[in-house]
């Protein structure tokens, strides 16, 4: 700022060298270029203070729970009306309490990996159609269907799923796929509310950020390669095999992945859906179960109430966890994009 | 022959199916939420706050805290993407940009607790205006950084060199000759970010709370009410009055959410003539 203040008079006076040095100086003391430093290094620092927040706040529960959280089958916060605390390692906890993270673990995997494995194809075919083969005027309106579709809020898929989407599976579809009496696939279909709906609401969510990301990587294909195709004889459908696949394999590999790191971390519409059911594993498709980003939401308010605050710490470990695979699938995606991909990825809830 | 054929359109007809299952839900969703919110659906809802079964004070609340989102993000965000874009060099630009990528894969339930445990806690902000307001911004800052680079990459490389080559100062360049062209593009970047903004409940949920009144301007110690949150609540409560309820700020939120996205590409397109028309 001294430098600014001296320089400044300067600039007005002289003339020649002397006032080209002076205007140099102004430069370099020029506050914008420092403010823009400033804001460019704040999404870094949040980062950073986010991820110490964080370990902070799971230090206690690490200490207390050991390996069992991660091979614990129970989520209790135990007894909070009462006095009794158990120590283990120096930390207490309510008697009773005890924190085992493996089901919702095991249902944020199944759930967002049926999920990918639903919206994938359905996307990359969406996609495939609306870049080689519709025209330019059906093409913008359907890419509007794709934004609106990314943009529409967690809590209204929600509201779908458990009103119009999950009755509408238990009474058409659910009940065809429980009589094939198939292992894992049958039993009673419920309500609709479970992992069936869920996954499927989560593939609705998924599909726009891969449709999205395939659209442009077909673009990105040398027309001149599409054309050498056709020109030998290719039908269009040996063409996107031969050509654009090869082309843009790796690059759907990372909307894959992208799209699963989104679904890892949805927390509203599953809480909505899923039935949330604590502490049991999903028996067949159309059980209740809870995923991590769901449980933190639901039970936030109850570990508010635990006095020796392990509860609120032990969800923090759940954070943790689930911060752990979703930074490490998203960092997995942009890396295979960086290396593979032609074009770049969108940044974000997707839209 | 026929059976190459038979296979082209066997393909094609997949991938048509695929187009359906894509745009089908968009179209069952909207339908659905309108055809719910039905009973409740008249002018006086805008007009009635949350406690008379209305949705004032949660469209206020909204546009209130996508108000401090659009200041706080908003600005934060612009100036690391013009810095990410035109001042930043070598490993430090790599680190920065980096970081910013990795933010963008933070779940949201993660930065709703953390939001809980420093600011209403810790800094004893209670629930309140602000809190949110960060919260939200900390969600959609990488969006808008990313958007503000891209745009400024896009402009023709020949106008930089251009503008160097007349003797511009650095700064100069940027403020004439690089922000102009690529201003509908930031802006629309901005725009989508607001659009997220507007969806997003796991942020808020532990950050800025509920309130039956009007939205206070008091940053702290003020809850703050907001559109997905009445949707989420009266969801879960008995009763069909309360799930039209639900549906009516669900249909609102996606009222404004279908504003924002228009806004943007009406601003994306006309930044793509700017810079089709910017040759030298």
């Amino acid at each position: 700022m001294t430098t600014l203040t001296q320089g400044r008079p300067a600039a007005g006076q002289a003339s020649g060298p002397r006032r080209r040095a002076a205007l140099r100086l102004l430069e370099r003391a020029d506050p914008v270029p420092v403010l823009l430093a400033l804001a460019a290094v704040l999404p870094t620092v949040a980062l950073l203070v986010l991820a110490a927040v964080m370990l902070t706040e799971a230090y206690p529960a690490i200490v207390f729970n050991g390996w069992s959280f991660l091979t614990g089958r129970t989520f209790t916060m135990g007894n909070l009306y009462g006095t009794a605390t158990q120590v283990r390692h120096g930390f207490a906890a309510p008697a009773g309490a005890r924190y085992g993270v493996l089901p919702f673990l095991v249902g944020t995997l199944l759930s967002s990996l049926l999920a990918l494995a639903v919206a994938l194809p359905v996307g990359v075919g969406a996609a495939v159609l609306l870049a080689e083969r519709l025209p330019a005027r059906v093409q913008a309106p359907l890419g509007v269907v794709l934004e609106l579709l990314a943009g529409i809020p967690s809590v209204i898929f929600g509201l779908w799923g458990v009103y119009t989407f999950g009755p509408l599976l238990s009474r058409t579809v659910d009940p065809w796929v429980a009589a094939a009496g198939l292992p894992w696939l049958s039993g009673p279909v419920g309500s609709g509310q479970g992992l069936l709906t869920a996954s499927l609401v989560l593939a609705v969510m998924v599909v726009p950020i891969i449709a999205s990301i395939t659209r442009e990587l077909v673009r990105s294909v040398p027309a001149l390669t599409k054309q050498g195709a056709l020109a030998l004889g290719l039908t269009g459908s040996e063409s996107v095999r031969v050509v654009t696949m090869p082309f843009i394999r790796n690059g759907i590999l990372a909307a894959g992945v992208l799209g699963l790191a989104r679904a890892l971390g949805e927390t509203i519409a599953v809480l909505i859906i899923s039935g949330n059911a604590l502490n049991t594993y999903p028996h067949s498709i159309f059980a209740p179960f809870a995923t991590m980003a769901s449980t933190i939401a639901a039970i936030l308010d109850g570990a508010l109430t635990d006095s020796t605050g392990m509860a609120l710490h032990s969800l923090a470990e759940v954070g943790l966890v689930l911060l752990g695979i979703t930074l490490v699938t998203n960092l997995g995606g942009r890396l295979l994009a960086q290396r593979f991909a032609a074009t770049g990825l969108p940044v974000g809830r997707g839209v | 022959m026929s059976g190459r054929r038979l296979r082209d359109w066997a393909f094609w007809g997949l991938c048509g199916l695929a187009m359906l299952g894509s745009a089908a839900p968009a179209v069952s969703v909207l339908v659905s939420v309108v055809h719910q919110a039905a009973p409740v659906l008249d002018w006086s809802l805008l007009t009635r706050r949350s406690n008379a079964g209305g949705i004032e004070n949660a469209v206020l609340g909204t546009l209130w805290l996508l108000l401090g989102v659009l200041v706080l993000a908003g600005s934060i965000g612009i100036g690391a993407g013009v810095y990410l874009a035109e001042l930043a060099t070598g490993r430090v630009a790599r680190v920065l940009r980096f970081g910013s990528e990795v933010l963008a894969g933070m779940p949201s339930i993660v930065i709703g607790y953390i939001g809980y445990v420093t600011m209403v806690v810790g800094l004893h902000w209670g629930y309140s205006y602000l809190a949110g307001v960060i919260a939200l911004s900390v969600l959609v800052l990488p969006y808008i950084v990313k958007t503000t680079e891209v745009a400024l990459r896009q402009v023709p490389s020949a106008l930089r060199e251009g503008a160097v080559g007349l003797g511009m100062a650095h700064r100069q360049v940027i403020w004439r000759i690089l922000l102009p062209p690529a201003a509908p593009a930031v802006v629309s970047g901005v725009v989508v970010a607001l659009a997220i903004s507007t969806g997003e409940l796991a942020p808020l949920l532990f950050t800025v709370g509920f309130t039956d009144s009007n939205p206070s301007l008091a940053p702290l110690h003020q809850q703050v009410p907001y559109l997905t949150s009445v949707t989420f609540t009266d969801l879960s409560l008995p009763g069909a009055r309360a799930h039209a309820t639900a549906a009516a700020a669900g249909a609102a939120s996606l009222a404004i959410l279908v504003l924002l996205i228009l806004l943007g590409r009406a601003l994306s397109r006309r930044s793509r003539l700017a810079t089709a028309q910017m040759t030298l």
